[in-house]
């Protein structure tokens, strides 16, 4: 990776990298588009571009903030202790525990915003692209800031594709679509060109 | 080994950890403290514990909002008017309103959360619904999936119900995976018979609340009514009636057919009871001596398929079939329906379609 080969012995560089891995994880990396994780909201909650934001914005904030818990939990605990082999079950946990946290205080504390981004919670508890941006934080060991950076741009790289589809969605509402291939099957067409579209930022940063 | 039982440790101690957490900011953060709630423009003033729905705190409160489905905001029965303090209409009601609904702040009370002071509106007869302390008295076969449950009160020990009004019956956690529930009946009784209440109950397959009556319930157990409810009842008029209704939709009639006996009412009724088979129909001794005593009272048992070794020489085919032979003009007449959503809709299209305004149609759905 030609990321993790620039110079880490600053914090100023290290806030760059983060920068940098951030833009990485929206545009060359984007965990929807090349990677195909969180699918099935992907896929079943792209229907309109309100609800499309509304799950998008939970993602971001989900995913930025377990990334970094699941750091600190990896690198502080599971590998002093040896135990790495449990990340997988302790990932999920803390993703489980979090998410149910947040709910709870969103429903107390903010009814419009709970309106508006907490229904999504829960769906947002077994998404696959959560547990896969921090399985990869860990496998590329990234340091706290740069997971930071890499938590944040991959949410937004997944609302920004979520955001995209369900205005692509809306748009071909009234075409004619052959009947085979209405719904999911015209959606995952859609997705693919998309991803088709997104290689072309992989020169971006080289 | 020591490492292994660490390790179990460990994981088992985060988990626990992070439960509690959870647990203890239930307890902290869904506290919303005491809240007012203000009834009718004041007519009553009540202040509960926040965090629970408007239904269920309602009714901690001694106030029952009708509700079918017991609060899974399925049934759109708990309707009422909040005027202030419920946030904004949920996905989860959308579907239950209509514009002039939306307007006036309706809202389903199941769904809403008290989260602060609250200013509602609700019927002024739901103040006389109460709760009561009952026993299971007596249980008589009807036909082979329906049964008739005649309850005794406890306290309060009378019940003033108007004939075509509901009951609802609070069925308990009786097994493992079941919630408490509420299920709405007819009240299937003579209300002059104020003591007791009847309800006929037709068996659901895999039913929560009829499977706790049929095999659950023993004789002499405690229940717990509230009620009445409703506003299915006979008009003020003198027009001829007609009654359709098969199983259990039966309940309401009956309780009619007590008053109308009571008050010596000659007014015409006809009752177009349909069953599939003739194992079906049930009451026929009881509507004899109905229509003994009520001269103007017929009764006209519609079996849709009979078989042939039930010998039956009655009337066959839907029961609609039989109101459309019987009547060329209905619209004199008023209809009293009692049903599924199914049976209903259609008996509509056949009573409007001979003549009888829709206004004429009163009718009792079964959610």
């Amino acid at each position: 990776m030609i990321l993790l080969a620039v110079d880490t012995s600053s914090i100023g560089s290290e806030v760059w990298m983060a920068v940098v891995t951030c833009f990485a994880a929206i545009f060359t990396q984007n965990i929807l588009l090349s990677y195909f994780l969180g699918m099935c909201s992907f896929i079943s909650v792209s229907r309109e571009v309100k609800t499309a934001v509304g799950l998008g914005a939970a993602v971001v904030f989900v995913m930025t903030a377990t990334t970094v818990l699941n750091w600190m939990a990896y690198w502080w605990v599971l590998v002093p202790l040896n135990l790495e082999f449990y990340k997988y079950i302790l990932f999920i946990i803390i993703i489980a525990a979090f998410v149910q946290l947040i709910e709870m205080m969103i429903d107390r504390y903010s009814p419009a915003l709970y309106q508006s981004l907490g229904i999504f919670l829960p769906l947002i508890t077994v998404n696959c692209a959560i547990l896969g941006a921090v399985l990869w934080m860990v496998i590329r060991e990234y340091s706290l800031i740069v997971t930071v950076g890499f938590g944040f741009g991959s949410g937004v790289g997944w609302m920004m594709a979520i955001v995209a589809m369900a205005g692509i969605r809306q748009r071909i509402d009234e075409s004619k679509i052959p009947a085979g291939l209405r719904g999911p099957g015209i959606t995952l067409i859609i997705a693919g060109i998309m991803a088709l579209a997104f290689v072309g930022f992989t020169g971006v940063l080289q | 080994m020591i490492e292994f039982v660490f390790s179990v440790l460990l994981l088992s101690g985060i988990a626990a950890g992070l439960a509690m957490i959870l647990v203890i900011s239930e307890k902290v953060i869904q506290n919303y403290g005491p809240c007012k709630i203000t009834l009718n423009k004041g007519k009553k003033e009540l202040t509960v514990e926040g965090g629970k729905p408007l239904l269920t705190t309602l009714k901690e409160q001694k106030i029952f909002l009708p509700s079918a489905c017991g609060g899974r905001g399925t049934c759109g029965v708990c309707k009422c008017k909040v005027l202030n303090g419920a946030g904004p209409l949920l996905p989860t009601e959308t579907p239950y309103m209509d514009d002039k609904e939306r307007k006036e702040g309706v809202r389903l009370a199941c769904q809403v959360k008290v989260r602060n002071d609250m200013e509602i509106e609700i019927p002024a007869f739901l103040f006389a619904i109460q709760q009561y302390q009952a026993k299971l008295a007596a249980v008589e076969d009807l036909t082979y999936d329906m049964k008739r449950f005649r309850f005794e009160l406890l306290g309060p020990e009378t019940m003033d119900f108007v004939a075509g009004q509901y009951v609802q019956i609070t069925c308990p956690a009786y097994k493992k995976g079941v919630d408490e529930v509420s299920r709405a009946y007819s009240i299937a009784s003579d209300p002059k018979d104020t003591h007791f209440v009847e309800l006929i109950v037709r068996r659901v397959p895999n039913g929560i609340c009829t499977t706790w009556l049929f095999d659950y319930l023993k004789v002499g157990q405690p229940v717990q009514l509230t009620g009445p409810y409703g506003e299915f009842r006979m008009s003020d008029t003198q027009a001829p009636m007609i009654f359709i209704a098969g199983g259990s939709g039966m309940a309401p009639f009956v309780s009619i057919l007590h008053q109308m006996r009571h008050v010596g009412s000659t007014r015409k009724a006809d009752y177009f009871f349909g069953g599939n088979s003739v194992r079906d129909l049930c009451l026929g001794q009881q509507m004899a001596e109905f229509e003994k005593a009520i001269p103007s009272f017929t009764f006209h048992p519609v079996v849709a398929r009979p078989h042939p070794e039930d010998n039956w020489t009655g009337q066959t085919g839907l029961v609609t079939e039989a109101v459309k032979r019987q009547y060329s003009d209905l619209s004199g007449h008023e209809g009293y329906l009692c049903g599924s959503p199914g049976m209903i809709d259609a008996s509509i299209k056949v009573l409007v379609g001979l003549g009888m305004p829709q206004d004429k149609v009163y009718y009792d759905k079964f959610a």
